[in-house]
């Protein structure tokens, strides 16, 4: 895939046309393990752009006009050269009231205006479910998992079982369809989609107007491991965790089974935005979350063959790997040469470039706690660090917070970030 | 524990061995077929949970061996507890009280779990008070708990200064030299060590009980 670019309605000087594409072929370079002229730098975020353009958090998630201008600023005055779609990540209050969304807690929705978005971890999917979900995904999306989870969708639970229904059984079969609660739920979510395609609309608009000022999205789509899409979003860590000893032979079944739909979701949702590269944030791969013999056994094969279909579909996966996986490096490292970006929380940067700088690009990974509590001298020092030992010695190395910019982050610690990569790196 | 019977002793190498199946029907055996003191039963447990605790440190065991430990543990003492008559034997005696809690403003609580559930089998009185707890809360849970060591758990960044918060609000109200305070969570290091002013930061459950055992005098 070429350079992602739209610009819309907005003009692009030649100058910005010029940058935008030099600022994709760094990351570009990177990915295929060549030179680039300096070392990029990402900008990633999810609250950190009310703290720069003093907003509140719930005024990021619910007005969209204050949300673009505060992330439009933070690109311009940055100029990162691979910027997260930051709206999505964030402008979707008016949304998940609609959806009566029960997953999350928001500023309004159970915590304060100034806290962040927090997943709830429950049990979406009881044990007992496994079968009901490998027997029939959609059907278990339909009457249990939706209304579970989003309270637009509570009606679904009295949807007819689609499988079976033919001919006269077929017409017969659909009167739960007239049922009240049905209705209420289909009302609920034409509002949801329609609030989701508004929201949708300010992203675009807001990624063109970067796009003509010559920034590029560093991604399109995203994606997760399967694993990780079943412990987090079904049977919640504490059930996944005990699964492991009580299920394990369906749990791998449905892993292989989840690979399939979330890989072709991956390929599809990619393909319509445009832009190759996929960010997948990863869970549950840390060192402490599982032996080394129940990571290769559980959470690595289903997770490689799904990053081989997008390789094979021309698209770059990008892997956040949160916490610490030093002693996952060597498995992780079992992919192709120059199709990949590896983006390290808390692994040790310079023992990650030892053993995969021949395989993939990096990205990361200043330390949260330096980045919110540090001085702009610890921020110059930390990426002097990784210049000096990842960048200068041959790391592909693209810069950022080990998650992007922490919430918190004061804006000269960021200013710091990005004018020592300048200094250091070009 | 170096005077179990045979069958004793393949009830804790099952639990230790996460063989859930064999040993939860081994201990209900026990319990309510047989009339084994439930007291014993409980050592036996605990026998088995130090196992898992060892090879936890050795880096043999991981989190869903904690939880799942923690579950059978749950399950037999769900049994053993009511059938407890007086005279059974003497409540071990504890090593120290530990209050923990997750500051406020994060709803974080899985990790505060486990570091629960391993200081309560390795000894400790534990009291949890729960998720996004205010500063105002701790403080009187600590004056109505007089805890030896308090536990503060968070894993957004926002809890770097829920956490400072909290420990200045615990000096001003005259507390802080009456415990020590440890912090613990996805993000913390030293650098938030030393930003919040705690006495120690541990990365798993059993740094906890590692920092509660030194400061108690507790021998490991």
């Amino acid at each position: 895939m070429s350079a992602p670019t739209m610009i819309g309605p907005y003009e692009q000087t030649a100058a910005a046309k010029a940058a935008y594409d030099a600022r994709w072929e760094r990351i570009m370079a990177c990915v295929r393990l060549e030179q680039p002229d300096r070392m990029p730098v990402g900008l990633h975020s999810f609250f950190w752009p009310a703290t720069y353009g003093g907003i509140t958090f719930k005024e990021l998630m619910y007005d969209y006009d204050k949300a673009k201008k505060a992330c439009f600023d933070a690109v311009m005055e940055f100029e990162p050269d691979g910027v997260f779609p930051l709206l999505l990540g964030t402008t979707l209050g008016r949304s998940l009231e609609k959806l009566e969304f029960k997953q999350l807690q928001w500023p309004g929705h159970g915590v304060g205006d100034m806290q962040p978005f927090q997943y709830l971890d429950r049990e979406y999917m009881k044990a007992e479910e496994y079968d009901d979900f490998l027997f029939d995904p959609t059907g278990f999306y339909l009457q249990k998992y939706l209304p579970r989870v989003a309270g637009a969708f509570e009606g679904f639970d009295k949807l007819p079982s689609f499988p079976g229904l033919h001919y006269f059984r077929l017409v017969n079969g659909i009167r739960p369809f007239a049922l009240p609660e049905v209705r209420a739920s289909f009302d609920k979510i034409v509002a949801a989609a329609e609030e989701v395609n508004t929201m949708f609309g300010h992203h675009l608009d807001w990624t063109q107007k970067i796009n003509a000022a010559g920034f590029p999205l560093f991604n399109g789509g995203n994606s997760i491991a399967p694993y990780d899409f079943i412990a987090d979003y079904f049977r919640g860590a504490t059930g996944m965790m005990k699964d492991l000893y009580r299920h394990k032979d369906k749990l791998k079944l449905v892993l292989d089974k989840a690979a399939i739909f979330i890989s072709k979701m991956t390929i599809a949702n990619a393909k319509a935005a445009g832009n190759p590269v996929v960010f997948i944030p990863i869970h549950w791969a840390p060192d402490a979350f599982m032996s080394p013999k129940q990571f290769e056994e559980f959470w690595w094969p289903s997770f490689r063959r799904l990053m081989m279909e997008l390789i094979d579909a021309d698209l770059i996966p990008m892997p956040m790997w949160e916490s610490d996986c030093t002693k996952r490096l060597e498995v992780i490292k079992d992919i192709p040469a120059g199709k990949c970006i590896y983006w390290f929380e808390r692994t040790d940067m310079v023992k990650a470039f030892e053993v995969l700088g021949d395989r993939v690009a990096l990205r990361g990974n200043l330390s949260p706690s330096m980045l919110t509590t540090g001085t702009p001298t610890d921020v110059d020092a930390a990426v002097k660090h990784l210049v000096d030992n990842v960048w200068n010695k041959g790391g592909k190395l693209i810069l950022d917070g080990a998650f992007g910019i922490p919430d918190e982050t004061p804006v000269d610690n960021v200013r710091a970030m990005f004018g020592a990569a300048r200094k250091y790196a070009g | 524990m170096n005077d179990m019977n045979e069958e004793e002793a393949r009830l804790v190498e099952w639990l230790a061995d996460m063989n859930e199946d064999d040993a939860l029907p081994l201990a209900k055996r026990m319990l309510l077929e047989d009339g084994k003191n439930p007291m014993r039963v409980l050592d036996l447990c605990r026998a088995a949970m130090d196992i898992v605790g060892k090879r936890f440190e050795e880096g043999e065991y991981f989190l869903p061996e904690l939880v799942l430990a923690g579950e059978m543990l749950d399950t037999i003492g769900a049994i053993a507890k009511p059938l407890i008559k007086q005279g059974d034997g003497e409540e071990v005696k504890k090593l120290g009280k530990v209050l923990i809690g997750t500051v406020h403003g994060d709803l974080h609580d899985i990790g505060k779990n486990i570091v629960s559930f391993m200081l309560d089998i390795n000894g400790f009185e534990v009291k949890d008070i729960g998720i996004d707890v205010p500063v105002k809360t701790f403080i009187a849970e600590i004056e109505a708990y007089q805890p030896d060591v308090v536990g503060l758990s968070g894993f957004l960044t926002l809890a770097f200064d829920s956490m400072k918060e909290t420990i200045a609000a615990f000096d001003q109200a005259g507390l802080r030299d009456k415990f020590k305070i440890m912090i613990g969570g996805g993000q913390i290091d030293e650098t938030v060590r030393n930003y919040t002013g705690a006495d120690a930061f541990g990365v798993n459950a059993v740094e906890a009980v590692n920092l509660c055992r030194g400061w108690t005098g507790a021998a490991a």
